[in-house]
């Protein structure tokens, strides 16, 4: 747990001194404080106290920063070769992959803490529903972990980190948005089948206020998926 | 600790890189790793450090198989990665605390034990630039620092002085030498005076397999068998002497180099030595042995008689 928690840390360092950090920050919250608050459909528009153009705009922004996260995480360290470093030191494969896992949850959880002020001035001009609020941080949080999980198992596939950054991306544009519009293109069966893997309507279900086991089952299998995923092509190495 | 190697193999697809190879190296004992490129020191060395799986034989480290050790294993190793790679982002400082702590030491012992390696290695002028603004050597002495960081009792270096300059690679050497006292060493390298510098042992690998295994001295004399001296002779005719040459026991062969100085070569029987004898009967003739030089097999020559084939 130690060296997971080390890993984790001087990742989030690196993302701090490579700027990467600050300007993923700036631009989340540039663009979810602009539609939140100024632009369309925004919380005034609502007439309601609730976040919940907040928490839509930051499915989309968060949609497309996480790749951008996951990208360098082990694809740089193949390409310069200090995979080989940190592998020979006194940790598993498995404590890597977590420990990468963790520094990108963290920081997207950071960039959520920034937005605590919406909370608060929400609060001052209505009564608020607390849990629902929460529910939508979790709901954030759980998809971040899941897309973060997929743009790892990306990044281990590969030495290039464009080539991490649109695979991520597109597998996880299926996640986000083409399993629900085959839901919506099929009948029956066919169609809950994309109905459960549309990620989009676990991540309503949560935000709306309604913690449901199975959305639960489904953020925290992709999660395992990808990190077991990222951990085997760790160790693929040696099936040259 | 001791690294015992038995019969150690790697395949990748049909080409076995490491061919059954066994070898043990014992505390206080610095061994050179040789090979031309390809010969598999890499991957025998990547295997010892668990990056590798081992495709077949066992890897035992004070006599315990790395196979049941689980992961703590590495601890005990402090390993430099062919071509060095490093975090160019971090500070010098940063690396080596983050390398200290992954190998599980305490977190108040690692702030003294990283300024004490940054003055071993040398680095203390650029302790605080990021890894990417040094130069190679800086680069490889953090590389060694790191490896020594956590005061492993295994050493394995491949290629420790590859870009350093002169000064460097005599102060790395002597600091291996240092080390080599106390710890197990393995060290790669295609330089072989560095061989001959640092090592107590020398282990030739070619195509996967272990082609010779002794000391500088030993390796030479098996490659050579018989004893060559250049010779030179004052106050003598040269067909006079040569002729008194012939006759002695012990010698093979004797040649005129230089006639107008007195200049032979000479070979032994294989097993005696010959320089006695060539000094007594020049004492009897009363001639002057004026130069007298034992030609010794380079390992160069060793190498390529071993690898090349």
């Amino acid at each position: 747990m130690r060296a997971v928690w080390i890993i984790a840390k001087k990742e989030l360092e690196s993302y701090f001194d490579s700027l990467i950090a600050y300007i993923l920050l700036i631009l989340f919250l540039g663009f979810s404080g602009f539609f939140t608050w100024l632009f369309g459909s925004d919380i005034f528009f609502v007439g309601q106290a609730t976040l919940q153009s907040f928490f839509s705009v930051a499915y989309w922004t968060l949609f497309f920063f996480t790749p951008a996260l996951t990208m360098r995480l082990l694809a740089e360290e193949r390409k310069t070769g200090t995979i080989e470093l940190l592998l020979t030191k006194a940790v598993t494969d498995r404590q890597v992959v977590v420990g990468k896992f963790l520094s990108a949850v963290l920081l997207v959880v950071i960039a959520l803490l920034f937005t605590f002020p919406y909370v608060i001035t929400l609060s001052k001009i209505g009564n608020i529903d607390a849990g629902e609020i929460i529910c939508g941080y979790v709901g954030l949080t759980l998809m971040s972990a899941a897309y973060i999980s997929i743009g790892l198992y990306a990044s281990s596939i590969t030495n290039n980190q464009i080539v991490a950054f649109l695979l991520a991306l597109s597998v996880g544009i299926f996640f986000h948005i083409i399993f629900e519009v085959l839901a919506g293109s099929f009948t029956g069966f066919v169609a809950q089948i994309f109905t459960t893997l549309s990620l989009g309507n676990h991540f309503e279900s949560i935000s709306r206020g309604v913690v449901d086991s199975r959305d639960l089952i489904y953020f925290a299998s992709i999660i395992f998926l990808g990190l077991f995923l990222s951990e085997l092509s760790l160790t693929k190495r040696n099936m040259n | 600790m001791d690294i015992q190697i038995e019969n150690l193999s790697k395949q990748y697809g049909y080409q076995k890189a490491v061919d059954g190879i066994s070898f043990v190296v014992k505390p206080g004992e610095v061994l050179g790793f040789l090979g031309p490129n390809g010969a598999g020191k890499s991957t025998t060395m990547k295997m010892i450090t668990g990056y590798l799986s081992i495709g077949g034989g066992d890897v035992r480290l004070g006599g315990r198989s790395v196979l049941d050790y689980g992961d703590e294993f590495k601890r005990h190793i402090g390993y430099l990665p062919e071509n060095n790679p490093l975090y160019l982002d971090m500070p010098i400082i940063d690396y080596l605390k983050f390398c200290a702590a992954l190998q599980g030491m305490n977190q108040k012992d690692i702030g003294t034990r990283v300024r004490e390696m940054v003055s071993v290695c040398g680095l203390n002028a650029e302790k605080h630039k990021k890894i990417g603004e040094l130069s190679k050597g800086y680069r490889q002495r953090v590389g060694l620092a790191q490896a020594m960081i956590h005061d492993p009792e295994i050493l394995l270096l491949d290629e420790p002085t590859s870009g350093l300059d002169p000064n460097q690679i005599v102060e790395i050497r002597k600091l291996i030498r240092e080390l080599g006292k106390a710890k197990t060493v393995v060290l790669s390298t295609h330089i072989l005076p560095e061989v001959e510098a640092t090592c107590d042992r020398i282990l030739i690998i070619n195509k996967g397999k272990i082609v010779a295994d002794g000391t500088a001295e030993s390796l030479r004399k098996q490659a050579s068998g018989q004893e060559i001296i250049k010779l030179r002779i004052e106050d003598g005719q040269a067909d006079n002497i040569m002729s008194e040459l012939r006759r002695l026991k012990s010698i093979d062969t004797v040649e005129l180099i230089d006639r107008n100085l007195n200049r032979f070569e000479v070979q032994s029987n294989s097993g005696l030595s010959s320089k006695r004898e060539i000094f007594n009967v020049c004492v009897q003739k009363g001639w002057v042995l004026s130069e007298l030089i034992p030609l010794e097999t380079r390992l160069e020559d060793v190498f390529r008689n071993l690898t090349m084939n």
